[in-house]
């Protein structure tokens, strides 16, 4: 296969990760997994 | 003595508090060959008529010391202790960290006397020749295994967005690294590289470029997603927004390179494609920067009374700015102007001092009397008055570059209706000179604020002692 063509296949494939990852955070914006990730921080001080 | 059982249950802090001691001390050390050399270009007899002391040999000193001294000191120790505290874990391989420490000092050693001796690679960045490159290489695999090791052995279920950051750093530095130094050695300490002509030019700056994006930016943005939060006492505004940042980051940076080589020998297309990725680059930074800006949301009044958080928030304002400013001198037509002259020093510096300076201090202040088992630093006035003196000094330094590097610019390509230069080269050299000494002088308060902040972090660690923090014992599954 040209190397050209794989190159292309990569971009492609990482562009449509990206618009894939765009499409998940959408639909998980409002879940507990992102909220209790984003309190990660705060878990220390509840001893 | 110390019981077995307590010691298993404590963070590894030991290594967090060497880097952090010694970030400070490098960051005196780095910034005060900054203004030496801010010197030399106002009074060009201060080299001494040396060669160990000349501009183009302290020049890549001053780079290195602030960038992977204080800069990468500050990384370590903030990256340990964030990934231990965010995965409620002891740190994996406490020998291996301890192996980081140490290897890394070796390395700035190594920096710092090889450089005033002339030996360089001659490439911005990474001017260490082989020998310490190999050392690099295998300090910063060893941080890699220390790092993800951590990760691997979490007890809770998610990986806080900070440790993305962290962990995208330390893999493409790594990368970055072995890639940029590969190089033929001739003898010991003398090497030829890989690469030849305008590849090797390539190669250089999408290192060089991705060393701004992953270790100056990914990093740093790690630091400001425990930090901020952490001072500001409430949660990230929008984690959804961290998480698309973060890949739009990933995925753009390292297409950025080729616009730090606009007209030069590498093909057309090439320099259009940095160009594009550049100016989209303006996305994620900014997502960034207004995540961290709407943290504070609802709580800015905090910012009147505590120093430590305006640190932060005032390097993520510095972040903005000069994530607007790049995009802009990426353009080729802005480029043909900026480029060569000292606006490009003046967009690095209001990147360096402002962002990656004041939230390495912020985050600094923030752990040095936590590791120390201080209630606070030893003195909040001498944290308000380093806050006054880093950012008057910021101002006066890029202001007063920006004014010399537009006009250096606008000099460099006057032309009379005849066809000749308007200016002779020198005539552009000599108009610098007041904007030199302003820039001397922003340095040298920036400096100042620098030496009150080791005094402070040695007040606070040599009244304090060795605090040890325990692991939370039982830990609710998120």
């Amino acid at each position: 296969m040209d190397i050209n063509t794989l190159r292309i296949m990569t971009t492609v494939a990482s562009f449509i990760m990206f618009i894939g990852i765009l499409v998940w955070v959408w639909r998980n914006r409002n879940t507990s997994d992102f909220k209790d990730a984003a309190n990660l921080p705060f878990k220390e001080d509840e001893r | 003595m110390q019981d077995l059982n307590i010691e298993a249950n404590t963070y590894n802090d030991s290594v967090v508090r060497q880097f952090s001691i010694m970030a400070v001390v490098w960051g005196v050390v780095g910034m005060l060959v900054g203004v030496i050399i801010a010197a030399q270009l106002v009074w060009p007899e201060l080299n001494l008529g040396l060669p160990w002391t000349s501009f183009g040999r302290l020049r890549p000193l001053h780079t290195n010391a602030v960038i992977f001294a204080f800069g990468g000191c500050t990384l370590f120790a903030t990256s340990y202790y964030v990934v231990q505290r965010t995965c409620q874990v002891k740190l994996f391989c406490g020998k291996l960290a301890s192996f980081t420490f140490w290897g890394w000092q070796l390395v700035i050693l190594a920096a710092a006397i090889s450089l005033p001796l002339g030996y360089t690679q001659s490439k911005e960045y990474a001017e260490l020749e082989w020998p310490i490159d190999i050392l690099i290489a295998v300090v910063w695999v060893s941080y890699a295994i220390v790092f993800f090791g951590t990760i691997a052995k979490r007890k809770v279920k998610h990986i806080y967005v900070a440790n993305w950051f962290f962990g995208a750093f330390i893999l493409t530095v790594a990368l970055l690294h072995i890639v940029n130094s590969a190089a033929i050695p001739s003898s010991f300490m003398k090497s030829y590289s890989a690469y030849a002509g305008v590849q090797d030019a390539m190669v250089q700056w999408w290192y060089g470029h991705n060393a701004v994006g992953f270790f100056l930016t990914a990093g740093f943005l790690g630091i400001m997603y425990y930090f901020v939060p952490k001072q500001a006492n409430r949660p990230v505004y929008s984690y959804s927004l961290s998480i698309v940042h973060f890949w739009a980051l990933i995925f753009t940076y390292m297409w950025a390179g080729p616009h730090h080589l606009h007209y030069t020998a590498l093909p057309d297309w090439t320099q259009s494609l940095g160009m594009a990725f550049s100016l989209i680059l303006l996305a994620p930074s900014w997502g960034g920067m207004i995540n961290g800006m709407m943290t504070m949301s609802g709580a800015w009044h905090k910012l009147r009374t505590d120093p430590i958080l305006r640190f932060m928030i005032v390097s993520l304002s510095f972040y903005g700015m000069s994530t607007f400013e790049g995009p802009m001198m990426a353009i080729k037509t802005v480029n043909s102007l900026s480029h060569y002259t000292d606006w490009t020093v003046g967009h690095v510096h209001s990147g360096a001092l402002g962002w990656v300076g004041l939230v390495s201090m912020g985050a600094l202040y923030y752990m040095v009397p936590r590791l120390f088992g201080q209630k606070q630093m030893h003195s909040m006035k001498a944290i308000e008055m380093h806050f006054w003196l880093a950012t008057v000094g910021i101002v006066l330094y890029i202001s007063s570059l920006w004014i010399s590097g537009v006009m250096e610019g606008l000099m460099w390509r006057a032309i009379n209706t005849d066809g000749t230069l308007t200016y002779t080269f020198v005539e552009s050299v000599k108009a610098k000179h007041p904007y030199y000494i302003i820039r001397l002088l922003g340095g040298l308060l920036y400096l100042s604020g620098m030496i009150i902040m080791l005094w402070n972090v040695l007040k606070t660690a040599t009244s304090g002692k060795a605090a040890t923090a325990t692991i939370p014992a039982v830990t609710a599954h998120a």
